[in-house]
């Protein structure tokens, strides 16, 4: 009979995880009202898997206490939580849990909680948000569990480390520097924001036409890959001749001039209707 | 701003300080479930955590409600009540702030301004004195703008509007107009120094963000199109009401004519009972004869007028940065 190899078998762990801002941020708050005694929290990740990659959309603190190698979860607090949170929105479900601090230094009792979670969902993730500053980043890290095993007997159970991605366009949308600013006075209003976006794009231009000028006089050696996007950007660009793009141009402009009108017709309406006090539009 | 520091006179609220995880937090449920119901009419909601201080108000968590939360039927009131109450108790667990201070929901440009926020209003007011609302528009942020505005209702509203029906003369003599309803709070975004360091960690490198796409897309005929038919529906619906008012004043002239009919006719009835030595009879019309007509509620009126007025305000916007956007691309393709 031959001898059973040894296979450091691989699960059908999920090969990344994307975490939203919104996240980050709720774990970072409730870093911050933690208990006086508590050097981290913990609590459930929510989200859903989708073609191996997780998506952490969503998160709560559950509140827990850990003395030298035991840890206490407050389990029905994550019961009711994981309840309330379905029925606002049931497509998440609890795919995990994080923790803050790091995650090296805590490593048998993460044990513990990891397995805690692996009764409530296939394949826990564990999200560390390293908040202790040193290093000068915060960084994100992913793990899973991968079963140790001989022969198909599993003997243990390590943590390995699996890609994280934070998807930053709803903290976008939102705009950076209103969360990255300790006070921000005043909300941007729209057309300050165009004209930032504006300036942005001409900045981008101007770089782009600055790299290009420099390498065609031979200042700087091209760089065929920045060179193939410049190209594809540009092929990108629909080309109009002079005739129809000046049609379709006054055609938009036209509209809007006229909506525009409209509206400011119906504001003048109404502020008579309010001067004359009649409650009645004048001219309807 | 006048009429908001006129109607508080121990501490006027000046300020609405949002935390930056509340701000995502709203942006998140607002546009998740906008995705996924597909239905642009319906509104989400949630409540806002937070605290009171001395004329800042500080938002500093929040929960969504779940959905259908709108419908009057009575189980579901109860089971939102033991919803909110379990969430409440969960988030003292871990130290949140845990008082009311209002709540928040989406909106569709103006389309929040009905009266059921008011009647909302109302009852938080019975409880709190000081709540605001936060809206969420998702059009606008859909255009790249952030839309997000703290209104209240102003004290001299909520005065008139718990006395009872609004008439004319009433608002008149209040010197009320629907400018006044609702009363926007400046808001301020705080983070903690955390979140702010998490922030400038996750940001991205590159020079456009998403935000930037949104905002120079160049279609903007939808958003339009859409501002356009709600203005439409809010003149038709404005066009009833006002046919409601002339209604109501056809009725009132002809009753007047009626009552002076009445009264000429009892003249010439008296000075025939006076030519034959009779007791003359009042001249006035006996009680229940002419029942006083009821005015129209101007509520709605004043509703619609908020309405179209933010509708207004937002195609103003939307086109001028559409102008401003056309010019870019002619000067774009000018240099092509």
């Amino acid at each position: 009979m031959a001898p059973t190899p040894l296979t450091l078998a691989v699960g059908p762990t999920e090969n990344s995880v994307r975490v939203h801002p919104v996240v980050l941020f709720t774990i970072t708050d409730a870093f911050l009202r933690r208990k006086e005694e508590q050097e981290r929290v913990i609590g459930t990740l929510l989200g859903t898997i989708a073609d191996g990659v997780v998506e952490v959309k969503n998160c709560y603190a559950v509140p827990h206490s850990e003395s030298h190698d035991q840890v206490a979860l407050d389990v029905q607090h994550h019961h009711t939580m994981a309840a309330l949170q379905h029925r606002v929105n049931s497509r998440e479900q609890i795919v995990g849990w994080f923790s803050t601090g790091d995650p090296d230094a805590s490593r048998s009792r993460d044990a513990l909680i990891h397995s805690f979670y692996g009764n409530e969902c296939p394949n826990p993730v564990h999200l560390a948000l390293d908040t202790s500053g040193q290093g000068g980043t915060m960084s994100v890290r992913a793990f899973v569990s991968c079963a140790l095993s001989i022969g198909g007997r599993e003997l243990a159970r390590e943590f390995s480390e699996v890609d994280c991605e934070v998807r930053s366009t709803e903290a976008e949308r939102v705009g950076v520097d209103l969360l990255s600013t300790e006070l921000q006075e005043k909300l941007p209003g729209d057309m300050e924001g165009l004209a930032d976006s504006f300036e942005r794009l001409q900045q981008s231009l101007q770089q782009a036409q600055d790299y290009v000028d420099a390498v065609v006089a031979g200042k700087r050696k091209g760089n065929t890959a920045i060179g193939r996007y410049l190209a594809e950007t540009v092929a990108a660009v629909p080309h109009f001749g002079r005739e129809e793009f000046e049609r379709m141009l006054t055609d938009q402009q036209n509209d809007c001039t006229l909506v525009l009108f409209l509206s400011k017709l119906i504001q003048a309406h109404l502020a008579l209707a309010d001067k004359l006090g009649t409650m009645q539009l004048p001219l309807l | 701003m006048a009429a908001k520091d006129a109607k508080q006179t121990k501490l006027p609220l000046k300020v609405v300080q949002l935390e930056g995880q509340v701000v995502l937090k709203i942006a998140k449920h607002c546009r998740e479930s906008d995705a996924s119901l597909r239905d642009s009419e319906a509104t989400v909601t949630g409540q806002l955590l937070g605290l009171d201080v001395g004329s800042t108000l500080e938002i500093t968590d929040c929960f969504p409600y779940p959905g259908n939360a709108g419908e009057e039927e009575q189980e579901a009131v109860g089971e939102g009540e033991s919803y909110q109450l379990e969430m409440m108790r969960c988030m003292r667990e871990v130290n949140a702030d845990n008082n009311t201070v209002g709540w928040y929901q989406s909106t569709i440009s103006g389309s929040f301004q009905v009266v059921e926020i008011i009647e909302t209003f109302v009852s938080y007011m019975e409880s709190l004195d000081r709540c605001v609302c936060i809206v969420y528009d998702i059009t606008a942020a859909a255009g790249g703008a952030l839309g997000l505005k703290a209104i209240r209702l102003s004290e001299a509203f909520v005065e008139a509007y718990r006395e009872g029906s609004l008439t004319i003369e009433k608002i008149r003599a209040k010197g009320l107009s629907w400018r006044d309803m609702f009363v926007e709070i400046p808001i301020t975004v705080h983070n903690s120094t955390m979140a702010a360091a998490l922030a400038a960690e996750i940001a991205p490198s590159s020079a456009a963000t998403t935000l930037d796409c949104e905002r120079l897309n160049l279609g903007v005929a939808p958003l339009l199109e859409k501002n356009l038919e709600y203005l439409n529906d809010c003149l038709d619906d404005l066009m009833v009401e006002q046919g409601k008012l002339s209604m109501h004043q056809n009725q009132l002239r002809r009753q007047q004519q009626a009552i002076a009919q009445f009264k000429m006719q009892r003249r010439q009835e008296n000075m025939a009972r006076r030519a034959a030595g009779e007791e003359p009879l009042s001249e006035e019309p006996p009680e229940g004869m002419f029942k006083p007509v009821a005015e129209p509620n101007q509520l709605d009126n004043m509703l619609l007028s908020n309405q179209m007025a933010s509708y207004c305000q937002h195609i103003n916007s939307a086109t001028q940065q559409a102008l401003s956007k056309l010019t870019l691309m002619e000067g774009l393709q000018n240099a092509f």
